[in-house]
């Protein structure tokens, strides 16, 4: 799975998450930017892609992520 | 529906592990009385039911095994909390969902994730949502009188391993000594547990009649009996044409079967045609046959009650009673030689449970289809100026228990006009005359009150066509007015003019 791959993911995601068929990630986009992607639904975020890709963020990542780029970088690391 | 959903953590911080038994005791009643305030509160806010989740353990040991002899220790504070808990559920009628029993059957890991408690205090992880969401469904459709009555069993590979067309009894694989023989077994055990607490069974089967009885009179291992099995089928019909004749035999709906086959081509057939009937996806080892229709939660209660555990005697009388409907000249013949005798009275503390169950299932003999919860109940029962009441009927066969309840309330503005809100009976016992009997208590129990009339509503449904004629068979009359759209019809009894109507039930009390 390219970052490329993942990233086209987390937009499927976050768009069935806020039902939102407008929003496209990117590398750069911080979760602020995006309307209504708010805390509660960036755990629900993080769990769908827990349970899309089989892999599991530790409490620390999950604080320090500082934009998009970020998530996809430390999920392509776990896949590999 | 107000749900609890409360998390262990917080409710046993703060008892140190060197606390004595008497103060875990005494922490633990703090927080049940707590719990009893919650519960009081949110029933007085919202008069919703109320349910109350357990407590789920996400504990670690601190000593080991040694944690089971410490009374403070995290897990023996929350099992500790979880009965005390549950008791005084069920003696403020708060239903219990069980999340840590499920818990205890696919893993804590299943249900609670460190993680988000930590980011979001999430005791229940998404993962586990569904299957929480289902639970709770469960509780609430139990409530409702959703839940199934009937386990319809298929016998070949279902009830024993192979064939007995083919097999005969000898070559059947059932009991002892063989895996497989003792996993069908275990599976014949658990629906006799069903049974004992009120599941009807059945059988629905391709087979020659007598060949498939001959494995329930003469296999040594067989642990049901034909005499377990209400409704027994083994013809070479289509299934889906005998679960119809088997929920007409026991008088209750399709609805109410849940049909356990090993065949994938039976099942599929069944759900097309009777998509009301439920039917599991039963796993191909037999071994995993009881924790599939276990997990299913198809048969889930929130009572276990006098009548749930005569159940079973009362189907087996049923056949004694046709047996006696066949050997009867004419009904009257019949009716008079059940030798029946009626109780009744008020709906009193003690039937609320009950009555509760039986104007939450009654879908055919229940002219107004209005559901209560235990609580909207009590008070209708407790308020003076309505008219409850609760019959029971025995007959020479069997105690079939309280078997029919009525709710009449004043008109606003006419006390002198009772509606009769509810009025609900047991299909066990149509074909009585019970209804005849229930009329002429109800119309002398008003009479007293100086009540001149009854009004009444028939509101037809999809199941309760049988008693389209009830109110016209009793003598009411039929008032006029514009149609309602929901098809209701209304009905007038001048109290004055009733004529009793004679049965063959004797009265045992006042």
């Amino acid at each position: 799975m390219t970052d490329q791959d993942i990233l086209a993911l987390f937009t499927k995601i976050i768009r069935d998450l806020l039902s939102d068929e407008s929003i496209t990630l990117t590398m750069q986009t911080k979760r602020e930017e995006v309307p209504n992607w708010d805390s509660m639904n960036y755990i629900n975020f993080i769990a769908a892609v827990e349970i899309e890709l089989g892999v599991k963020f530790g409490v620390a990542d999950i604080e320090s992520f500082e934009d998009v780029g970020a998530i996809v970088a430390q999920t392509s690391a776990m896949l590999r | 529906m107000i749900l609890l959903s409360l998390a262990a953590r917080e409710a046993i911080a703060g008892v140190p592990i060197i606390a004595t038994v008497a103060e875990v005791d005494q922490a633990i009643d703090r927080q049940v009385d707590e719990l009893r305030h919650l519960w009081r509160k949110a029933r007085e806010t919202f008069k919703a039911t109320v349910v109350q989740q357990t407590f789920l353990d996400a504990t670690d040991p601190v000593f080991g095994s040694y944690d089971r002899l410490v009374p403070a220790a995290p897990s023996r504070l929350i099992a500790r909390l979880n009965d005390r808990m549950s008791q005084a559920a069920a003696s403020e009628s708060v239903l219990l969902l069980d999340v840590a029993r499920a818990s205890e059957r696919n893993g804590i890991d299943a249900w609670f994730d460190r993680g988000r408690w930590f980011q979001a205090k999430m005791e229940i992880s998404q993962p586990a949502a569904p299957l929480y969401g289902d639970l709770a469904a469960r509780v609430l459709a139990a409530q409702r009188g959703l839940s199934k009555k009937c386990l319809v069993l298929d016998l070949d590979n279902t009830l024993w391993g192979g064939v007995i067309g083919d097999d005969g009894l000898e070559g059947i694989v059932l009991g002892q000594g063989s895996a497989l023989g003792e996993a069908h077994l275990a599976f014949q055990r658990y629906a006799l547990q069903l049974k004992a607490r009120g599941v009807i069974l059945a059988v629905c089967s391709k087979n020659d009649s007598a060949t498939a009885e001959a494995v329930f009179e003469n296999h040594p291992e067989m642990v049901l009996k034909r005499t377990d099995i209400a409704a027994f089928i083994a013809n070479w019909h289509d299934k889906a044409e005998n679960l119809k004749t088997i929920a007409t035999r026991l008088n209750i709906g399709l609805d109410s079967l849940v049909f356990v086959d090993d065949n994938p081509v039976e099942r599929a057939r069944v759900r097309e045609s009777l998509p009301m009937v439920a039917v599991p996806e039963l796993p191909e080892d037999a071994a995993r046959f009881v924790p599939c229709l276990a997990d299913a939660g198809y048969f889930e209660a929130i009572g276990f009650t006098v009548e749930d555990r005569q159940r079973a005697a009362q189907y087996a009388a049923n056949a004694e009673r046709e047996a006696l409907l066949g050997s009867s000249e004419s009904v009257d013949d019949f009716l008079r030689g059940l030798k029946m005798s009626v109780s009744f009275g008020p709906i009193g503390t003690l039937d609320l449970v009950r009555a509760t169950q039986l104007i939450n299932k009654t879908n055919q003999f229940n002219p107004t289809t209005r559901r209560y919860t235990g609580d909207e109940l009590a008070a209708l029962a407790a308020a003076p100026e309505n008219v409850t009441l609760q019959f029971r009927l025995l007959d020479r066969f069997s105690d079939n228990g309280l078997v029919s309840a009525m709710i009449l309330r004043p008109d606003p503005g006419e006390p002198e006009v009772l509606e009769i809100d509810t009025w609900v009976m047991s299909c066990r016992v149509f074909g009585r005359d019970l209804e005849r009997e229930a009329m002429n208590v109800a119309v002398e129990a008003a009479s007293h009150r100086g009540v001149r009339s009854f009004r009444a509503s028939y509101i037809p449904t999809k199941k309760n066509g049988v008693i389209s004629n009830l109110y016209p068979s009793l003598g009411f009359a039929r008032m006029e007015q514009t149609v309602p759209t929901d098809g209701a019809t209304r009905w007038y009894l001048n109290l004055a003019d009733y004529e009793y109507r004679p049965t063959h039930i004797a009265r045992t009390s006042k």
